[in-house]
């Protein structure tokens, strides 16, 4: 343990920027936030502090999850979201606007749809800023919620069968999770995709640099029994020009209780939400259904990172 | 070094661009912005023998002298490039072209939906050195890559 020194204050752009013993801290926070939760203690750990929600581009959940997490521990937020920011449109900079909530909050979320914004705030701000998804980039605090949900559900990242499904090309929470797995030693990721929408060579090429057991493959059915987690993603309409394409390839990925048939017993499925109709409602009902909870578990988390963020926490 | 001396004459001030992989040679012109009409006398040979690469290029550019950030981009088309600086007749300083950890404000990020291509912003594009056999770059915003023989595509005006 010599020289670890908890989890680092400042900005989250990327989920690389974190060893394992500080994801693990985060966790053990967020255990720790859930209590709190739970028990309907009041923390205030926030108290006189104001968080600036610069959702650049519209995501109600992503945005109310943070919100909620700020409440939660007795801080303010201010919303500047994708209506206001329409008058970006009219000519007004992401530079200036950054700057505005950097005076008005101790801290900055931000949520755009051009790769690099985060970073490009944190360049600005003077006060810490947040990742909350770059365009197809990053979205880091999702990877953290994801990981914190396979610890909290197998105690343990390590040693999982993990199936991430979908849209690998461009979904951002696929990157940032796979980057984040890489800080752990799951015993095997299949990356479970049709051709076209395969992870792009970049990401592929790091997480194969930095030892993920990844195996490329367009078959669900066939790996689906040796699956612990399977992560779910939207494939979205825009990605092919042939609608019947489209059609066959939903239908071919789409999640269902028959799907899941050859499935383990322990099998739980993630998905960062929203979904639409990649899983058939009837698996909500089902044990494998695990995004609930996944979603609900995304306040503690952030509550913990947005206190470790800010150098608020202090053990309870 | 006889037939070296035959092919590329002797220039009084500027520089010899030597070591430049085989057929790169055109490409470090790019790099330098030399198209002609800028009125440096150039001389360039290509696919000559070399000990060290088999074939290589070379490019004498008079009354030139190199910046950082030339250096920079000429080292990521042509790693094992050697400049040598020529003051009256006389090569007066040789050294290696060193790969840079990063390279900011030169190259231009390929993809549209970067933050480094907003018009109205003012994020410098910034590439970080990611491999060296062969030269991969990274732009340290939206983690696009790009390969160091491709750089004269996105240079910066
Ligand atoms: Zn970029």
């Amino acid at each position: 343990m010599t020289g670890f020194l908890g989890f680092p204050k400042g900005d989250v752009i990327s989920i690389l920027q974190y060893e394992r013993k500080e994801l693990e801290h985060l966790f053990s926070v967020a255990d720790e936030m859930d209590k709190h939760l739970r028990s309907r203690s009041r923390l205030d750990l926030l108290r006189g502090y104001i968080v600036a929600l610069a959702f650049l581009e519209p995501s109600t959940r992503t945005m109310y999850s943070f919100q909620s997490a700020t409440y939660r521990l007795g801080g303010k937020t201010l919303v500047f979201s994708s209506k206001e920011a329409t008058s970006l449109a009219k000519g007004e900079n992401y530079a200036d606007t950054i700057r505005m909530l950097d005076l008005y909050s101790d801290l900055i979320v931000i949520r755009s749809r051009h790769e690099g914004t985060a970073k490009y705030a944190a360049e600005i701000a003077e006060n810490p800023v947040i990742n909350a998804g770059d365009g197809r980039h990053e979205h880091p605090t999702q990877a953290m919620i994801d990981l914190y949900t396979m610890y909290r559900l197998f105690g343990a990242v390590d040693g999982l069968v993990i199936g991430v499904l979908g849209d690998l090309k461009y979904a951002r929470t696929i990157t940032s999770l796979l980057y984040g797995l890489t800080r752990f030693k799951p015993k095997k990721v299949y990356l479970i995709s049709p051709g076209l929408l395969r992870l792009r060579k970049e990401v592929y090429d790091k997480i194969i640099e930095l030892g993920l057991p990844v195996e490329e493959t367009t078959s669900l059915q066939e790996v689906l029994p040796e699956l612990d987690v399977l992560y779910v993603t939207r494939i979205q309409k825009e990605r092919y020009p042939d609608p019947l394409e489209y059609e066959k390839v939903k239908s071919l990925y789409r999640i269902t209780p028959e799907v899941l048939g050859n499935a383990k017993k322990e099998l739980r499925i993630l998905h960062p939400l929203p979904k639409i109709d990649e899983i058939d409602p009837a698996v909500d009902e089902t044990p494998y259904a695990a995004y609930f909870k996944q979603a609900r578990w995304g306040v503690p988390l952030r509550m913990a990172l947005l206190s470790l963020v800010l150098g608020v926490y202090e053990e309870v | 070094m006889v037939e070296k001396q035959l092919i590329v004459s002797k220039i009084k001030e500027g520089i010899v661009i030597d070591h430049i992989p085989a057929g790169k040679a055109l490409k470090v012109l790019k790099i330098l912005g030399i198209e002609g009409k800028e009125g440096y006398r150039v001389a360039m040979v290509m696919n000559v023998e070399s000990r060290k690469l088999g074939r290589k290029d070379i490019v004498k550019i008079e009354g030139k002298l190199l910046s950082r950030k030339e250096l920079d981009l000429i080292s990521l088309i042509a790693p094992t490039a050697t400049v040598n600086i020529i003051k009256n007749y006389e090569v007066v300083q040789k050294y290696k072209v060193m790969l840079p950890d990063k390279i900011k404000g030169a190259i231009k990020c390929p993809n549209p939906n970067c933050i480094t291509n907003r018009p109205r912003e003012i994020a410098q594009p910034e590439f970080i050195l990611r491999k060296k056999e062969p030269v991969e770059l990274e732009c340290a915003y939206c983690g696009t890559v790009i390969k160091g023989e491709e750089v004269e595509k996105y240079l910066k005006p």
